[in-house]
This record gives structure tokens, C-alpha cells and sequence, in this order.
């Protein structure tokens, strides 16, 4: 026996249809959590990650000892928080011996695991050990630059991935129109060998120059670290391919109260609410306007006029 | 402006730009000196990536000059799946089949009974059950029906009918997996009786009575046993198996020897008669006589030998009043 059940609320129901599957995404949330044991730089990363994606983050201050998302069975509980909590981007810190300082990133695809990655952290520095002209700290939110460099991103297979991670991870929202005005800062990648990444965040500074075109100037403000690839999962190649999937035929928005005529061209439907005369607010003008205060007046000068006319007659 | 050797791949629509071939001048032996190259080549990066974007076509806002980024070329997964297409419900099947299109209502009807213009749902509409005066009498109509219950009770099947079908329809668009994000088919649970009532929510109380007598099950009765925060303790504590004291003596202390003289008391009935009720024995006998001579004389006319009742086989029905059940052992007990 089943029964249908539907939102109470009207609030509810908007919240239900923020997080049902759409053509247009929503951005991408990230969950950033940890597990037994973290180090002191683990801890710090996972922070400073947090503070770059303030708007679309979500951090988990207790430890999780049942997640290993590399293992079979460890993943249920990422996928019961990523479905909690909306999020299809997660970062997992641990520390062990074997696997110091580590970061597993990965994405999920309707709740469950598509891929994964899991990158050491070394040489770590943080945002506060950089000191810089504090006007030129970036902005949380804006559209960030992200510089490529190395053949390692081409050539070798994780480091593919991990550029294809760290792109999800950091663009930020996709859209349409930019203010280009507003382009604070840069994520500059190095590929320094085959299992070794190089990562920097760094502000940007527009500099007026002769064309129109001005100058840049980055200034390192951010979290850096190297990234050292440990392992990777990609996804099947069935999952990659529906994942990939793109709404070609998308039920058009009909344009309203717009139509076409052959004589006049383009016309549209304006619809106007009654004018009530009667109801519309009165103005908050001066005290005097008021319409005790003319009465009032009035009388006073007919007063006055009276008294000025006895006066004059006097005289 | 872009050299051979270093010609980026830029993808504008998510302000990236990567240098496959970065020259470095020497592999760089300390880390200041790879920081400060990795930067150098950072800049030239960005650089190329804001020539581009600034010689696009930009419309002016009051924050600042706004462009029209386009698509990014790099393709990234989905969250989640792209969303289905509902199927078409029983109703739009029909429709479909024979050609009957939606037409648009009004939300003002003109109702004759009054000569006003009422809403065609909602509060005082058009329509409404309860604002029919008079109901003519039909040739059909059978006398003793209410025929306003009537229309009420059809009103109702109508409305339980169209649940059952849009429970039908919704159940279909989840096979496909096409369920509106905001309706959830939540399962109740199936009785497991014959019956088709709906097995009863158990209440707090029950809950706790229940949690009790388990707890009681436990070997010290269940006074040891970790209680969660906010529940009460049972309200039987302790057993209820009372032992007897081990040192006998005689008057009080003879319980052991009462209680066992009590059950075989009953068991071999040395005092029968207590057990047996004499008078209700014989007033029951009796009775039971009467009723038998008058079903018979009624009976015996109409029906043959065959169609008469059968006599009572039950074992102790007609032993009442005869036996004396421990009569040949009276002699055995103490």
C-alpha cells in the first residue's frame, strides 16, 4: 500500500525542487570532512579550502571512522551526507603513517561515488603566512582564472584527472554575463613532475596599460601546497558517459502576451491593474497641506482679514 | 602575440587557460626559484586569457563593463541525472485518443439560483451541495433514501476514485523514474492479518509497558539495566517468583507443606463436593429437559427423523449431576 506524500509547506516544497535533478545545475556544493586521525597542516588545509568556498561549502568538525572511500563497503556514509546535504563535491582528509597528510576529493553523480582522488599534501603554507597589500585580497564568490602548466596535465592519466578535479572544485558558479572588472584571483597549477602538482592561489591586480587591454599582476595570497598523486579512480565508462549526457532538446519557455503581426511588426500586451482614485497614498508632503491645517487657515485669515478691515476702518 | 612554443589552450568559459610546452629556463634547483617561475608563467597565462576577454563586446553596467562569456568548452560531469519525462497519464491517453482538447475556464460563473456571479471552486461557488434547495423526485428513487446523503456519498466515490487514480498515475511515473521532485510514495506498512484494517500505531504508553515486561525477562528482573535518558523505570521492579524459606517449622512456617497440600487438593479432590455445585448442576439439568420436550413437540410434526437436531455430544454435558468425579479414590489421599 502506498501513499502519497507531499510538502505541507510552500517553503518545503521550494527547498525539495532546489535539489531535484534540472536541466541547468545548481553550483556544486563540497563537503569537506575528516576521518580518525589528522595532522596539524591537514586540519589547516581543510579550513583554508573551506574559507575559499565559504558560499558553497559545507564542513564537518567531527571525525568519521567508517569512511574509506577507496574501500567497497566505506562509502555508504559519504553518500548518505552527500545526499543530506546536497553536496556532489566532497574532500576527505586523513593522516596514517603510511598515507601522511592525505586528501581524497571526490565527486559523486546522483548521490553516489563517480570518482575519486587522493592527492598528499606537502610543503603546505597558509593564507595568513603571505603578506600582502591587504586591498588586493580577493573577494569570496568571484570567478576565478585557473593557470595550467606542464605537459604532465596532458600526457599522464592522473594528472588529468586531478586538473579535471580542481577545475570542478574551484570554478565557481557558470554563467553567462562577467563583470570583468571584478576578477580578483588566480589558481596557477604547475605539473613539476609526473606525480607532483605544484598549487598556488594568487591575486590579481589590473594595471592600467595603453590599450584597452590592462596589465596583469599577480601577487600570491593564498593557500600553497604540492599535490603528490597518490591514487585515482575514474568512473566506468557507462557512468562517464551518462553523467556527460547533455539536455540538447529542452522544452523551450514560452514567450508571453508577445506577439508577431505582418503590418505592425512586434507587439506586446502590457496589462494595466484598475486605477482605485480613492485609495491611492497621499503623498508625505509638508504639514501645511493638510487639510485641517487649509481649514484652519482659512478661518484665521478670515479672521484676521475682519480684524484688518475693523483696523483699517478704525483708522 | 601567442609565440609557436607557447600556444595555450584557453577555454573562456571557465577563465582557463593551460600551457602545455612551459619553457623553463633550467629545472629550477631551490623552491623560491620554481614559486617565482611558476608565477612569471602564471602571469603570461592570465594575460592571454584577459586580452581575449577584453576585446570581447562588452555592454556597460553601473559596477563596470559586463561581457558575454561564452560556454566552456571543457565538459564536466552532472550532479545528478538529467530529468525524465513524465509519462502521460491515464486521462491524457484518452484525451489524446480521441481528440478532446483542454479548453480554459473561467474563474466566474454566473449562477442562476442566486442570478450572481459566483467562483467556479473555492468558498460560496457555484454548485455546491449544500446550497441545493430542492431536490425533484425521480421515478427511480427509492422512498426512504436521503437523496442529498446520496449526492454527498457520490461526491465522496468520485473524490476517493480520482485519488486511487492519480496514486495510479504517480506509481507509473516512478517506474520510469519520472516523479515529481516534490511528491515521495511512501510505503505503509502491510498487516499481516487476514484482516485489511490497518494495524494500529503503538501508542508511548503501550511502548513503555512493553519495554518494561522485556526488561523484567533479564535475570535480575531488570533493575540493573541501563536506562536511556528520559525513561521511567518499570513499574513491576523486581521478580515475581517468591521462594519459600528454606528452614521449615510448623503453624507459619509449614508453607511448604500448605502449598503442596493445596494443589493436590485440587488435583485428586478429597473434598469433591466443595468442587461441585450440587443445585446449579440440577437446576442446569433440568432446564436443559424442559427445552428438549418443547423443541420436540414442536418439532415433531414438521420434520422427518432425519431433519431433527442432533443430540448433544459434548462430553461433559450430560455427566453433570451424576458423577461424583473423585468417588473411587476417596480413600487415597492423606
Amino acid at each position: 500500500m502506498l501513499t502519497v506524500k507531499t510538502p505541507k509547506t510552500k517553503k518545503a516544497k521550494r527547498a525539495l525542487d532546489k535539489r531535484a535533478p534540472k536541466f541547468v545545475e545548481n553550483l556544486k556544493k563540497t563537503l569537506i570532512l575528516h576521518g580518525t586521525k589528522t595532522s596539524n597542516v591537514l586540519n589547516h588545509v581543510l579550513t583554508e579550502i573551506y574559507h575559499l568556498k565559504k558560499d558553497c561549502a559545507i564542513k564537518y568538525s567531527r571525525k568519521n571512522d567508517s569512511i574509506r572511500p577507496f574501500e567497497s563497503g566505506g562509502e555508504t556514509s559519504l553518500e548518505f551526507f552527500s545526499l543530506k546535504t546536497d553536496c556532489s563535491l566532497f574532500i576527505f582528509g586523513s593522516h596514517s603513517k603510511k598515507r601522511p597528510n592525505n586528501l581524497v576529493i571526490g565527486r559523486t553523480y546522483d548521490h553516489h561515488i563517480y570518482d575519486l582522488v587522493e592527492v598528499g599534501v606537502e610543503n603546505f603554507k597558509t593564507m595568513e603566512s603571505f603578506s600582502y597589500d591587504k586591498k588586493m585580497a580577493p573577494r569570496v564568490g568571484s570567478k576565478p582564472f585557473f593557470a595550467f602548466l606542464g605537459e604532465g596535465f596532458e600526457n599522464v592519466e592522473e594528472l588529468k584527472h586531478l586538473k579535471e578535479v580542481l577545475l570542478d572544485l574551484f570554478r565557481g558558479e557558470v554563467v553567462e554575463n562577467l563583470n570583468i572588472a571584478g576578477v580578483d584571483h588566480a589558481y596557477v597549477c604547475t605539473a613539476v613532475s609526473s606525480n607532483r602538482v605544484f598549487f598556488t592561489h594568487c591575486a590579481l591586480r589590473l594595471k592600467r596599460s595603453g590599450t584597452v587591454v590592462p596589465r596583469m599582476e599577480m601577487v600570491e595570497v593564498g593557500p600553497s601546497m604540492d599535490f603528490v598523486v597518490r591514487r585515482h579512480r575514474l568512473p566506468n565508462d557507462s557512468l562517464k558517459k551518462e553523467a556527460m549526457k547533455t539536455a540538447t532538446d529542452r522544452p523551450k519557455k514560452k514567450e508571453k502576451n508577445v506577439s508577431r503581426d505582418v503590418i505592425q511588426g512586434k507587439i506586446g500586451k502590457i496589462y494595466i491593474p484598475d486605477q482605485q482614485v480613492g485609495d491611492v497614498a497621499l503623498s508625505h508632503k509638508a504639514k501645511g497641506l493638510k487639510r485641517e491645517r487649509r481649514e484652519g487657515k482659512l478661518k484665521n485669515n478670515v479672521s484676521e482679514h475682519k480684524a484688518k478691515k475693523q483696523k483699517a476702518d478704525g483708522e | 602575440m601567442e609565440m609557436e612554443a607557447q600556444k595555450y589552450q584557453i577555454d573562456l568559459g571557465n577563465l582557463m587557460a593551460y600551457d602545455p610546452h612551459p619553457s623553463f629556463s633550467s629545472l629550477p634547483s631551490d623552491r623560491e626559484q620554481l614559486v617565482k617561475e611558476c608565477l612569471q608563467k602564471g602571469t603570461e597565462l592570465v594575460q592571454a586569457i584577459v586580452d581575449v576577454l577584453f576585446n570581447l563586446h562588452s555592454t556597460e553596467d553601473r559596477d563596470g563593463p559586463i561581457v558575454q562569456l561564452p560556454p566552456p568548452t571543457t565538459r564536466l560531469p552532472r550532479e545528478k541525472h538529467l530529468p525524465k519525462p513524465k509519462p502521460p497519464t491515464k486521462w491524457e491517453l484518452f484525451a489524446q485518443k480521441k481528440g478532446i482538447k483542454n479548453r480554459k475556464k473561467d474563474k466566474l460563473v454566473f449562477d442562476e439560483q442566486t442570478g450572481t456571479w459566483k467562483r467556479r471552486h473555492g468558498y460560496d461557488r457555484v454548485d455546491d451541495d449544500k446550497d441545493v434547495p430542492i431536490i425533484e423526485a425521480k421515478m427511480t428513487d427509492e422512498p426512504g433514501e436521503d437523496p442529498f446523503a446520496k449526492r454527498q456519498a457520490e461526491k465522496k466515490n468520485r473524490v476517493e476514485k480520482q485519488e486511487k487514480n492519480r496514486l495510479q498515475n504517480l506509481k507509473k511515473a516512478a517506474k520510469v523514474d519520472a516523479l515529481p521532485s516534490h511528491i515521495q510514495l511512501a510505503a505503509t506498512a502491510l498487516p499481516i492479518t487476514g484482516t485489511q484494517s490497518a494495524p494500529k500505531k503503538v501508542s508511548k504508553d503501550e511502548l513503555e509497558n512493553v519495554a518494561g515486561m522485556a526488561a523484567t525477562a533479564t535475570a535480575s528482573g531488570g533493575k540493573f539495566d541501563k536506562k536511556l535518558p528520559g525513561e521511567k523505570s518499570a513499574k513491576h521492579p523486581g521478580k515475581f517468583r517468591k521462594f519459600l524459606p528454606v528452614a521449615e517449622g510448623s503453624g507459619m512456617g509449614a508453607q511448604e507443606q500448605q502449598q503442596t497440600e493445596k494443589i493436590l487438593n485440587k488435583l485428586i479432590s478429597k473434598h469433591s463436593h466443595e468442587i461441585l455445585d450440587v443445585d446449579k448442576a440440577v437446576t442446569m439439568f433440568n432446564v436443559r429437559k424442559e427445552k428438549k420436550k418443547r423443541n420436540q413437540q414442536g418439532k415433531s410434526s414438521s420434520m422427518s427423523d432425519k431433519l431433527k437436531p442432533k443430540k448433544n455430544f459434548n462430553k461433559n454435558a450430560s455427566n453433570k449431576g451424576f458423577s461424583k468425579k473423585g468417588s473411587s479414590k476417596k480413600g487415597k489421599t492423606k
